[in-house]
């Protein structure tokens, strides 16, 4: 078959504490669709972004050779220049530009700082036709819809004479139609020559387009399946993305699970900005005392946006749906009411959304029940102090005093001053988004240990997470989110890496 | 990643209890310093009883507004529309005193509730409608100043009423004359009573909360700090009620700024809502999703400014015993400048009601002493602008090396 176009050869690259990527190997041949598949957080963008200079040459260990010659990008432009273009899920394009203004963008077409502006839009168009979007170049991105900005980004990367292009799941917020053409694109540019890598958690898509397929698990490369031998089934590569044994990670616990806390029922709700398009549809759970429940399902799934609307809307508008507490209908239309309510919800980002990182941890820790330590309205400062001092002792945060500033925790010590904050307004039920992101393994333990004594002590708990394996070490029952529905719950017994992902595939394929 | 090395430090020494709060020190340690340099270059007569007592009078509606300018900083806004406030309050005083003949007594609260009012008109746009807050007040500060010149016909009113006039001009009369005032040197036994109570609760409660935070093993300042700080305090506050008891006593607007400063202190430091304000302005969102309205609270900074503007305005009236539509021009830039030089950051969350008024001090006694020395508006102008950049480039300066 053709030449090799791309090789990278034992790339290793590690963040402190974390080794992202472990001897990757990835070899892409000239004038093929390579796909590049595996769960959230194997390693897949981190390769992406050594290969586009994101992360400087002597960052990480290991070979680019591109077109027969070994590489040694320090920028982003050093790769663009040689014709590597990367299109990331979140596009970079600026919404008040015209498609011509956002296709040239720091390549304009210009002399002395001029621009021709009949020029920009004459090639403009050229590019628009290749990609086939019919929009005049003048059109403002914002008047666009997510698939044609897509296409968009296609043309920005023709425009820099593309040789190989990187997509990065493409498809994930576009409906079918767009997907089937965006595919169809991808095919008619390999028939043109040009190679291609596409990331996706799109089974059925990858196998309608791809050559071959690289698999990344937990940083490493598992292989490499060829599309034109025998025929490659989904369960074959789910295999492969998930075939990690299950290691002593997470604390033993014997649930006893009561009765009915939280249950929601038919939750609909429609998107925060597109605000005709409904997200999510007749959600329906429910938590028990004692239990620890997980949701998962792919990003964009509407796992936070479940968890969001439900705490006091705090996202998404034309919320409808039933919301009972111990079989009593309840308010949770404003934060204080759903804190009344007895729900907590710890943010998935902890930085943006869970703390005030200016404050130390005793005043994020009294934040969101500042009556437990005042009359009202003033504050008793040592009653305050006692408390922070119980919760820093009782969930082991390590720091010198309760008057250090948030921001100069670690990761695990901060998620353990939200939870202490949460904690201190004793809810029935704790929401947990991504409780475990970004912070070590030691921590994480550390986490689990505290969520299970937390259930022991007959909260309930729903635990988002992208994460598998962590789901399935701690949950009693899964849930399973895709595409704004809930698609299947699981049992215990039932919830294995391979049913949750073959149940978000197959609910994928049916819409 | 954060890191993890300050975790292996235990009780704060000495030297990180000053690199921490090198601010707030540094802060007192440069009025004090700008005082003495200029009670030097004037020959002393910036600390003659008569300055101190002009000084008072010439700031006092800059240290009320900064009160009130600090919340909102620290609520993550601005306001610039106080100053026509000022003018406004001034001016609608003005008519309901002299035009319509109304008393002070019906008038102060009048125009107090007004303010807030208009307050509450720029707060709205801010906090429900999400508008940026220097648009919104920008705006206020033009109707406000408009209004003024439509309210008062382009022409100054006045003059007022005595009862009003005491508002800034009156003194707290002693009603403790222990000799002849005609002879004694000190003039005014009330003050100085006064005084030395105050500096004498202040150690007093020093001392007790040292030793409840002792006792439950919280936070204190090093024992050094403590006497050199209350003795600095101290000793400046007996000297000033000295010099203030030698001319005419206590005026009474230090008085109601005194007042008002303590209470701002308190809601500040110790109650809910200045908590609130501080977790709002640090992080609005995770603020929110703790629970805090923060629509409501940023509504009621705003309503809290408006009212403190008014009281300034009626104060400025009174002392120039005429309401002008030109007046307060400018205000909004000193009492921002002074929270800002207090140490307030610009981005939210930061800042403390001392340093806003040791700020609006600084400021005053550099105006008071440059004119003392014969320099013109325009070097003094000059002069501000620096020592407003110096202060916060040394905040920033702080913040980068720490």
């Amino acid at each position: 078959m053709s030449k090799t176009l791309l090789e990278m050869r034992g790339i290793t690259k590690t963040f402190p504490g974390v080794k992202a990527l472990n001897n990757v190997n990835l070899k892409v041949r000239e004038g093929e669709i390579h796909a590049l598949v595996g769960e959230n957080g194997a390693g897949k963008s981190t390769l992406m972004k050594v290969l586009s200079g994101v992360y400087p040459a002597g960052s990480y260990d290991g070979e680019i050779h591109f077109d027969g010659e070994v590489r040694r990008f320090s920028t982003i432009s050093d790769s663009e220049h040689l014709g590597i273009i990367i299109i990331h899920q979140e596009l970079a394009l600026v919404p008040l530009l015209s498609i011509a203004e956002n296709i040239f963008l720091g390549n304009e077409v210009a002399s002395n700082g001029v621009i021709d502006w009949q020029k920009t839009f004459r090639r403009t168009q050229e590019l628009l036709d290749k990609v086939g979007l019919k929009e005049p170049p003048s059109t403002l991105i914002t008047d666009i819809g997510v698939g044609k900005q897509q296409l968009v980004e296609i043309a920005k990367a023709l425009s820099k004479k593309v040789r190989l292009l990187i997509l990065d799941e493409p498809t994930a917020s576009l409906n079918e139609r767009d997907s089937d053409a965006l595919l169809k694109l991808l095919m008619e540019f390999r028939a043109q020559g040009l190679t291609s890598i596409i990331i996706s958690h799109k089974l059925n898509e990858i196998k309608k387009v791809a050559d071959q397929i690289t698999i990344l698990r937990d940083g490493s490369t598992v292989e490499t399946l060829d599309c034109h031998g025998e025929e490659i089934s989904e369960d074959r590569i789910i295999k492969g993305m998930v075939g990690r044994e299950m290691e002593d990670r997470y604390p033993p616990r014997e649930p006893k699970i009561g009765e009915v806390l939280l249950e929601v029922k038919n939750w609909n709700v429609f998107h925060q900005q597109h605000r005709d398009r409904q997200f999510l549809h007749d959600v329906s759970f429910n938590v028990r005392a004692g239990e620890v429940v997980g949701i998962a399902g792919l990003m964009g799934a509407g796992r936070t946006e479940t968890a969001m609307s439900l705490f006091g809307k705090s996202w998404g508008h034309k919320i409808t749906g039933e919301v009972t507490m111990r079989g009593k209908p309840v308010d949770v239309s404003t934060i204080e009411k759903a804190i009344k309510a007895g729900l907590a919800y710890v943010t998935e980002d902890r930085k943006q959304l869970g703390l005030v990182l200016i404050n130390n941890i005793m005043h994020n820790t009294t934040l969101a029940n500042l009556k437990g330590v005042s009359n009202g309205t003033v504050i008793d400062d040592r009653q305050e102090a006692k408390v922070a001092s119980d919760y820093r002792a009782k969930l082991r945060i390590r720091s010198h005093s309760i008057y250090q500033e948030a921001v100069n925790l670690s990761g695990g010590n901060q998620q353990k001053v939200v939870l202490s904050k949460w904690l201190f307004t004793s809810p029935e039920v704790l929401i947990l988004d991504e409780p475990t992101r970004g912070i070590d393994i030691g921590a994480k333990y550390e986490i689990y240990t505290i969520i299970n004594q937390l259930a022991a002590e007959g909260k309930g708990i729903l635990m988002i997470s992208s994460e598998m394996p962590e789901l399935l070490g701690t949950c009693d029952r899964i849930y399973v989110m895709n595409e704004g529905r809930i698609v299947a719950e699981l049992s215990k017994v039932d919830a294995s890496q391979e049913s949750i992902m073959r149940a978000i595939m197959r609910s994928g394929e049916k819409h | 990643m954060a890191t993890d090395t300050t975790l292996q430090k235990n009780q704060p020494s000495v030297g990180d209890y000053l690199r921490k709060n090198i601010r707030e020190y540094g802060l007192l340690v440069a009025l004090v310093v700008i005082m003495v340099f200029f009670q030097i270059i004037t020959n002393g007569v910036l600390f003659r009883p008569v300055n101190i007592t002009n000084l008072v009078l010439q700031n006092s509606f800059i240290v009320i507004m900064a009160l009130g300018m600090l919340l909102i900083i620290v609520a993550g806004h601005i306001d610039l529309s106080v100053g026509s406030i000022v003018a406004f309050i001034g001016a609608i005083s003005a008519i309901m005193l002299v035009k319509w003949g109304l008393p002070a007594i019906v008038v102060v609260p009048a125009c107090i509730l007004v303010g807030a009012a208009m307050g509450a008109a720029q707060g709205y746009w801010v906090a429900y409608q999400k508008i940026p807050s220097f648009i919104v007040t920008l705006a206020g500060m033009l109707v406000f100043r408009g209004m003024t010149y439509v309210v008062l016909g382009g022409r100054p009113v006045g003059p007022f009423p005595k009862e009003f006039q005491v508002l800034s001009t009156g003194f707290i009369p002693d009603f403790l004359s222990f000799t002849d005032p005609a002879t004694s040197v000190v003039k005014n036994y009330v003050a100085l009573v006064a005084v030395l109570l105050l500096v004498g609760y202040a150690v007093y409660a020093g001392l007790r909360e040292r030793r409840l935070n002792t006792l439950h093993e919280t936070e204190n300042e090093p024992f050094g700090f403590f006497v050199v700080q209350m003795g600095v305090i101290g000793a400046v506050a007996i000297f000033l009620g000295f010099q203030l008891s030698t001319y005419r006593g206590l005026p009474n607007v230090l008085v109601v700024m005194g007042l008002l400063i303590a209470l701002y202190t308190f809601v500040t430091t110790r109650t809910t809502i200045g908590r609130r304000i501080y977790a709002m302005g640090g992080n609005e969102k995770a603020a929110k999703l703790s629970g805090i309205n923060t629509e409501r609270l940023t509504f009621y900074t705003f309503v809290n400014m408006g009212a403190l503007a008014a009281l300034a305005g009626m104060i400025i009236a009174a002392r120039l015993n005429s309401a002008t539509p030109k007046a307060g021009v400018g205000f909004e830039l000193d009492v921002i400048a002074a929270c800002f030089i207090g140490g307030a950051s610009a981005s939210g969350g930061v800042g403390k009601i001392t340093g806003a008024v040791i700020g609006a001090f600084i400021m005053g006694v550099m105006n008071n002493g440059m004119s003392i020395m014969g320099i013109g508006i325009d070097y003094q102008q000059l002069i501000k602008g620096l020592v407003l950049l110096a202060a916060v480039f040394f905040d920033v300066y702080n913040k980068n090396k720490g």
